[in-house]
């Protein structure tokens, strides 16, 4: 047995350190297995879900796709030189250097949903942006759960190598809202030496499926890592909380996240960045909107060399019902010279500013709907308009809901 | 007459605030509010409006020849009335742009009213987030603008800009009054004014005093303004009324 396997079976029953935990037992990872198709002919899937997600079927505008349904890859493709988009499983088998990228980042004992990726590894995407190759379409990879009671776990790993630029959306969907299940998902992401990944993740799952992403990112010297996390539809449990190991010279990450929480939805979102590259900065944008969920927001900087800077901000409303926000902002200077900081606010929608808009002619409701609107867009820069647009379509979508 | 206010009498939690308040105000016609600290010059405005939760305990206030007593700022805002907030606040996320979007009247083109504001650069920016004293009085008229009301209520327009800004104030405000137009005009507006530095770019019709909660006089606004400076309001309240 290899030293992964010992480590995660040591950990099977280990609780994860935050989030509801969850019986695995309830849950198979058992499947039928889907045939690959054109990105044309995929039949089984509900496209308006999967528009909904970021993931567009006839790939127009993408210069890559991934599409994987329960424990099946049914669909790679890939139209720029530069970028390659695999199955981890081929990757693994085309590339034996691969292995040295898996469990790197991700303690394998982490908890026990790191454990079960390990022992019933079904499959993930592989991304890699080749040294210097620059792809301003993104790269469009969907996750996919569809049998009853199905538990996936994926492993992701996404490489951008020196120089290099990639931008990547990935959906993750269901296909009705009966279905229930469990996402384990595991991503490692390396920024090498002057490159950039962009990631937007359109979270789209239901009322009945628990979500337990287990990621961590690593920049190096000049690296940019961009996160953007959007989940604005119900779901049951969401826990996740990534790493991202600013290691480099003047390495960059930033994480923007837009969370709606609907009554019944539960979710513990956070991220860390440790920052121990010298001049390396990092910036965590939260917006929580309560309707009647919990959200639980958090976020960890550490400081590790003098000279680091570091702002985390997080915003949260309660716009009905008995929702809450529970906005956990924490900071760990370790030597002299580190520069951290951090805002956060929970509050309902300001009546001074629904009468502002008021006055300008605007119906209360409307006015609601503009100050939400408003409180949820973030300005995200350095990604592609399509990808902008996507963002945006999604709170468009969500907002019937709130009124 | 455009705004007629009939003895209107205000409260806010139990506590008075107006107490029978008449003024009425033609179309095409400046007036200038004055009143110290204090005084309940801005809740005037904001019960024209329909803003806060003022109570109105009697009288009423008749907006094109219709009672708007008891009607939502909305509905008031559609008729053609536009307020200009002396201390406005931040919405984030809303682009100047996209509010001027959805409150301009047809034909009004923000570009173009941004540009006579000096303002184009702030067009995508958050509304109101980090804006200087005389950028907020901008953005504040550059959405008056986008509106075009036929009554519009100006609180303070001079409060807290430099001198650069002002002449720019002055000239969007004389703007938005047709102060070009002199047979034809149409546009009213009534502006409160503590310094009386506006009339010195925007000429008014009338003005009047705000003492004790009510009205106190109307006439000449530069006399009305002179007497102020000589003896203060406890001047306002030995004149006879």
């Amino acid at each position: 047995m290899s030293e992964i396997k010992k480590k995660a079976q040591a950990a099977v029953n280990k609780p994860a350190r935050y989030g509801p935990d969850i019986d695995l037992e309830k849950y198979s990872t058992e499947a039928p297995e889907y045939p690959q198709k054109d990105l044309k002919e995929i039949d089984i899937l509900d496209l308006e879900t999967l528009l909904n997600a970021g993931v567009d079927i006839t790939g127009s505008g993408r210069s890559g796709s991934f599409v994987q349904v329960d424990r099946s890859v049914i669909h790679t493709s890939q139209t720029d030189e530069g970028i390659e988009v695999l199955p981890t499983r081929k990757a693994l088998e085309i590339y034996p250097w691969l292995e040295e990228y898996m469990w790197k980042l991700v303690p394998v004992d982490q908890d026990k949903f790191t454990a079960r990726a390990a022992l019933e590894f079904q499959n993930g995407y592989f991304i890699r942006a080749l040294p210097g190759a620059v792809s301003t379409l993104p790269v469009q990879a969907c996750l996919y759960l569809k049998s009853k009671n199905i538990n996936q776990n994926v492993h992701n790993i996404v490489i951008a190598e020196e120089g290099s630029e990639i931008h990547i959306i990935t959906g993750c969907a269901t296909d009705s809202p009966e279905v229930q299940g469990l996402h384990v998902g595991i991503s490692e992401f390396y920024v090498k030496k002057n490159a950039k990944i962009s990631f937007t993740m359109i979270h789209n799952w239901a009322e009945n499926i628990a979500v337990r992403p287990r990621s961590a990112y690593s920049i190096e010297e000049g690296g940019v890592f961009l996160n953007n996390y959007v989940c604005l539809n119900p779901v049951e449990s969401l826990q996740l909380y990534p790493t991202a190991y600013l290691s480099g010279k003047g390495a960059v990450a930033r994480f923007n996240s837009i969370l709606l929480a609907r009554p019944g939805t539960h979710m513990d979102v956070g991220s860390k960045a440790v920052l121990s590259g010298r001049g390396a900065r990092c910036e965590m944008i939260a917006r929580a909107l309560s309707t009647g969920g919990e959200i639980v927001s958090r976020g960890l900087m550490v400081g590790e060399t003098e000279g680091v800077k570091g702002h985390l901000e997080c915003r949260g409303m309660i716009l009905k019902g008995d929702g809450r926000i529970y906005a956990i902002p924490e900071l760990d200077g370790k030597v002299e010279g580190v520069d951290l900081s951090h805002e956060a606010a929970v509050g309902k929608i300001a009546r001074e500013e629904v009468e502002y808009l008021m006055a300008r002619g605007l119906s209360e409701d409307e006015a609601v709907a503009t100050i939400v609107r408003g409180f949820m867009r973030v300005d995200i820069e350095g990604i592609p308009d399509v990808l902008k647009e996507q963002i945006d379509r999604a709170i468009k979508l969500s907002e019937s809901s709130l009124m | 007459m455009l705004l007629e206010i009939e003895n209107l009498s205000v409260s806010v939690e139990g506590k008075e605030l107006l107490k029978d308040v008449n003024l009425s105000l033609d179309k095409g016609e400046t007036r200038m509010l004055f009143g110290e600290n204090g005084s309940g010059k801005t809740s005037l405005l904001m019960a024209i409006m329909g803003l806060g939760n003022y109570r109105i305990e009697s009288g009423r206030i008749i907006f094109k020849g219709k009672d708007i007593t008891n009607l939502p700022p909305y509905e008031r805002a559609k008729m053609g009335i536009g307020i200009m907030f002396q201390r406005p606040p931040t919405i984030r996320g809303l682009k100047v742009r996209q509010i001027l979007d959805l409150i301009r009247h047809d034909g009004s083109n923000p570009e173009e009213l941004a540009a006579q504001l000096n303002f184009t650069q702030f067009l995508d920016r958050d509304l109101n987030l980090g804006f200087s004293g005389g950028e907020l009085k901008r953005a504040e008229l550059l959405q008056l603008m986008a509106q075009d009301p036929d009554l519009v209520l100006l609180d303070e327009p001079e409060s807290g800009v430099d001198l650069v800004n002002i002449s720019l104030i002055g000239e969007a405000i004389r703007k938005l009054l047709q102060k070009d137009l002199h047979r034809k005009r149409e546009k009213a507006g009534l502006i409160i004014t503590h310094s009386g530095f506006i009339l010195d770019y925007v000429e008014a019709d009338k003005g009047c005093v705000l003492v004790n909660k009510t009205i106190w006089c109307t006439g000449n606004p530069h006399e009305i303004l002179e007497g102020i400076r000589k003896n203060g309001y406890e001047g306002c309240l030995t004149c006879q009324r």
